[in-house]
């Protein structure tokens, strides 16, 4: 076997060492009933078979690269700079264990560290953790959070927020004594205030929003801080963070807590994972974080060192009475964000942001002028937008299909009052001429 | 070995006005759109990123990945983490484009081969676990745990059984299993092994009754040994009408060996880090799938992966499942490298896995038990823990070993864990090295050993060759500093003669 070194000689001479005939004294503790299953495996193929077996497969299978597509929803096809996954893919992060022996892992700590560092400034906030599994789950974790430390039992979530993301909620939330309340949006895909205000009561642990929203709305969030505050509550924020470049920060507007999807910094689209979860809070929340936080110290000659801290949160220190569960959480994924962010810089980031808001922009007011279909010119969006159509989605898709296009997603599915609207998403990989010919294939639909 | 010493941040080598990437210069909007929205939308505050060139980030960052201990570097027989080698064919098929760049909202017909491999690998996990079916979206252990557990929340609510609050763990057990449990409102009660580093079953017998939800097991258990009395426990926890869950971080020992389904399991969670050699990343992304007996198939997380009509479809149909735990369907790069594994090894490939991973660890148990004894000296699975009480007495604790040991080039063992042996040392060779690997390990340890007599200080202070030493850890909790952001501001507290 290639990967595994021990030779017929090796074994012989192991089994005389340890002073057994054969392997099978070995198996001595396991009950004879139980040994040796019948299971069905193919037989092993050599690394030639495996690899044109995985290209077969692998052709099965569209791209958004062979395909021209507009298609976000909570994951998106942004820029990766080559060098991201050059660095990435050092072998010496990525065969490294978490980092619990800090002498043996001052990169890998350092690298989160940095993250971090990168995250606080992203998202104005005072603490990030060293990533979570996704921004679904991130968004669960703060809710669990909200209510532990308010001793409150219930969440209030806006109905545009990611559908996915409220349905984890739901899982997570089902299975504990809380429970969560949701409020709607308006016409222009905006949350409805007044319904908030109605939920809001003394029994509300946080509210969680999402700006720009899962319908591509950047949500005016202007007093809400001071509603939930007032009110005893959490604020919860969760932010594409590509966005938060150009637009206003989670700090900004004075939530407690940012969460989201870190995938758009480097990560590839991967049919959904991995992604990377973020979670920035305020100082105040510093004791309740879930996961992995590394700090910088002193080691016992006075240098800086990096090392994992606060760990009594944790559950291989503190079992049942941990902050969270979470163990292995997606540290690669936060190490790419890190090297994606450093890579685009201060400038770059900046621009990104903007470029997507031009592609953005500029595709809506180019769909606004197609016969039959409409766009709401005056919401403020970031890099996706709905677009309201003359047919069902399906006949939209199936039309496009021959010029492999992908024009997005259907919301009928997630909102069944959205009939024919669809939401379409525009990053800095698209050139005019995409855009354009997308505009006039949806002419002729 | 010259390991880099240098340590500044990306922050402090930041230089106005560089930059790492160049984007389009063109705009396609007559008016920017950030001129198109009202102020109140746009971020105040100015980003302070690092300004650097592309050449010095590389630098940066390859140079701060020399300082790191990584399997393709170094032999890691850290306990019950399943340290093996990565083969590279993995990350080869996980990154072609045909995987790695598509959408998970694109329509179904345009991902049938991701499709599948999910339904290809849920047969071969199902096989190899003797389960009936999987969900593969719990994205790391952990995950699997808290999804299996409200799996059994479930089954016991529709059953009527809402009153079972009870969840037993042994107390050898990870620390994920009570924290998962107790996430859930359970409440965890730890059982008290026997002699023999098992679960007692008379004890357990005590402890199970009508309030009982599920008992947690490893199997192998922490300590590396097979629960002997595994049909018993499992035959009367289920006469108490409990669940039994398994988890998986163990299964390296067992490939082709034995079956937890066979055993009596109704729940199953694998880590596909662990025994399917997906990288560990330095502390994932991992992959957490849940296999369940037939009882408990309503209940999985939706969507689910079907065969129709020489299709593979999303299935979201089933009403009584817990719901969704993952945005779109899982860790799919770590199931397709976990797919690849499976499939390059094949059955008689697998089965060497644990045959050569149980072998190398009775292996170096026979020769190290000369120097630190055995916390239960039988025929171990693929791990075993020595106790070194010994040391102890000439105040070195597991930790120094461990520590003394990176000096040798070799990573620390689990030290301090499971927390019912004393001092241990919890050691996992894996199948992936060599004899020569081993006996250099021994002899490591056999110079330490003699060192904790001759030169106990070496051994205290510990690592001396690598680029920091003892990082203060309770310096590092009582005044955090976790962000570049906090630098700064003590910085300036300081200049002002202002102590935080």
């Amino acid at each position: 076997m290639h990967y595994q070194p021990m030779t017929e000689n090796d074994k012989q001479e192991m089994l005389k060492q340890i002073g057994v005939v054969s392997f099978e004294d070995l198996l001595e503790g396991i009950p004879t009933v139980l040994r040796h299953p019948q299971i069905q495996i193919p037989e092993p193929l050599s690394e030639i078979e495996v690899q044109s077996l995985l290209r077969k497969i692998g052709f099965q299978n569209a791209t958004v690269k062979d395909h021209l597509s507009f298609i976000g929803g909570g994951s998106y096809e942004h820029f990766i700079p080559a060098a991201a996954a050059q660095i990435a893919g050092r072998q010496e992060f990525y065969t490294a264990y978490t980092p619990y022996q800090p002498e043996a892992s001052q990169g890998t700590l350092q690298a989160l560290y940095e993250y971090q560092s990168l995250m606080v400034e992203l998202t104005g906030l005072d603490v990030s953790n060293g990533s979570h599994y996704d921004g679904a789950t991130s968004m669960a974790e703060a809710a669990l959070l909200a209510c532990r430390h308010t001793e409150r039992n219930k969440i209030l979530v806006a109905r545009s927020v990611h559908p996915h993301y409220r349905s984890i909620l739901k899982t997570y939330f089902e299975a504990t004594p809380y429970r969560v309340q949701e409020f709607g949006f308006d016409q222009d895909g905006a949350f409805h205030r007044e319904e908030f205000a109605r939920l809001l009561d003394s029994e509300t642990a946080a509210a969680i929003f999402q700006t720009p929203n899962f319908l591509g709305r950047l949500e005016d969030l202007d007093g809400i801080e001071k509603d939930l505050h007032s009110a005893g509550a959490l604020f919860i924020l969760s932010a594409h963070p590509l966005s938060l470049a150009a637009l206003k920060t989670p700090g900004e507007w004075g939530a407690d807590i940012a969460v989201g999807e870190g995938q758009p910094l480097g990560i590839p689209l991967s049919f959904g994972g991995p992604y990377l979860g973020y979670f920035a809070a305020t100082k105040a929340l510093i004791r309740r974080i879930p996961g992995r936080l590394v700090g910088m110290t002193k080691d016992a000659e006075g240098r800086r060192a990096f090392c994992l801290t606060l760990q009594a949160r944790e559950q291989h220190i503190r079992r049942e009475r941990a902050a969270s569960n979470i163990c292995t959480n997606q540290a690669l994924c936060a190490l790419i964000a890190c090297a994606y962010m450093t890579l685009m810089g201060k400038e770059g980031m900046r621009e990104a942001a903007e470029i997507n808001m031009d592609r953005a922009y500029y595709l809506r007011d180019r769909i606004s002028e197609l016969p039959g279909f409409s766009v709401s010119p005056k919401n403020p969006v970031f890099n996706e937008f709905v677009v309201q159509s003359p047919k069902p989605f399906s006949e939209i898709e199936n039309a496009l299909k021959p010029q492999k296009i992908f024009p997005g997603i259907g919301l009928e599915p997630f909102y069944p009052e959205m009939k024919n609207a669809f939401l379409v998403a525009a990053t800095e990989t698209k050139t005019q001429s995409d855009l354009d010919s997308f505009a006039e294939a949806l002419r002729k639909c | 070995m010259l390991i880099p010493q240098e340590n500044q941040l990306s922050f402090e080598k930041s230089g106005p006005g560089r930059r790492g990437v160049k984007l389009p210069a063109s705009r396609f909007c007559k008016k920017k759109p950030l001129e198109r929205i009202p102020d109140l939308f746009k971020r105040a505050k100015n980003l302070e990123f690092p300004e650097m060139t592309e050449p010095e980030i590389v630098r940066h960052f390859v140079n701060l990945s020399r300082k790191n201990f990584s399997i393709d570097t170094h032999f890691y027989p850290l306990g019950s983490c399943s340290m093996k080698y990565n083969p590279k064919i993995n990350e080869w098929a996980a990154s072609l484009e045909n995987f790695a760049w598509v959408h998970p909202l694109q329509p179904e017909s345009s991902v049938q081969g991701i499709l599948q491999i999910f339904y290809e690998l849920e047969k071969d996990l199902l096989s190899i676990t003797g389960m009936d079916r999987f969900t593969l979206q719990p994205a790391a252990g952990a995950h699997g745990e808290l999804t299996g557990m409200m799996l059994v929340r479930a089954c016991h609510a529709a059953r009527g059984q809402g009153k079972r609050r009870k969840v037993l763990v042994p107390d050898s057990s990870h620390g994920t299993n009570p924290a998962s449990a107790a996430l859930l409102g359970y409440h965890v009660l730890e059982l008290k092994s026997n002699s023999r580093g098992r679960v007692d079953v008379r004890a357990l017998e005590e402890h199970l009754d009508e309030e009982t939800a599920c008992l947690m097991l490893t199997n192998p258990n922490t300590l590396g040994l097979f629960e002997e009395d595994i049909l018993e426990i499992t035959k009367r926890v289920h006469q108490k009408g409990a669940l039994l869950y398994y988890d998986g971080a163990n299964l390296n020992a067992l490939l082709g060996i034995a079956r937890p389904g066979d055993m009596g399991f109704d729940i199953v969670h694998l880590n596909l880090h662990k025994t399917f050699s997906t990288p560990h990343g330095g502390g994932g992304p991992g992959s957490g799938p849940v296999g369940v007996k037939k009882h408990l198939s309503p209940f999985l997380p939706f969507p689910l992966v079907e065969k129709q009509a020489e299709k593979y479809r999303l299935v979201e149909n089933q009403k009584e499942s817990i719901g969704r735990v993952k945005s779109f369907y899982g860790n799919t790069g770590m199931l397709i490298r976990a797919f690849v594994y499976i499939r390059t090894l094949g059955l008689s490939g697998l089965r060497q896995v644990s045959e050569n991973a149980i072998l190398n660890a009775n292996y170096l148990k026979e020769k190290l038990k000369k120097f630190f004894p055995v916390a239960v000296d039988e025929p171990c699975m693929h791990e075993f823990v020595l106790a070194a009480r010994e040391a102890k007495k000439a105040d070195i604790h597991a930790a120094d070993i461990g520590k003394r040991l990176l000096d040798y080039g070799i990573h620390a063992p689990t030290v301090h864990f499971p927390l019912v042996v004393e001092e241990a040392l919890m050691i996992e060779p894996t199948e992936s090295e060599s004899k020569e690997t081993l006996d250099h390990f021994v002899e490591a340890l056999a110079e330490i050993a003699q060192e904790i007599r001759q030169d106990p200080e070496k051994v205290r202070q510990a690592p001396h060759t690598l680029p920091v030493r003892r990082p203060d850890e309770v310096l590092a909790a009582r005044k955090p500093v976790l962000s570049y952001r906090d630098q700064v501001r003590e910085r300036i507290l300081l200049a002002e003669g202002i102590s935080s």
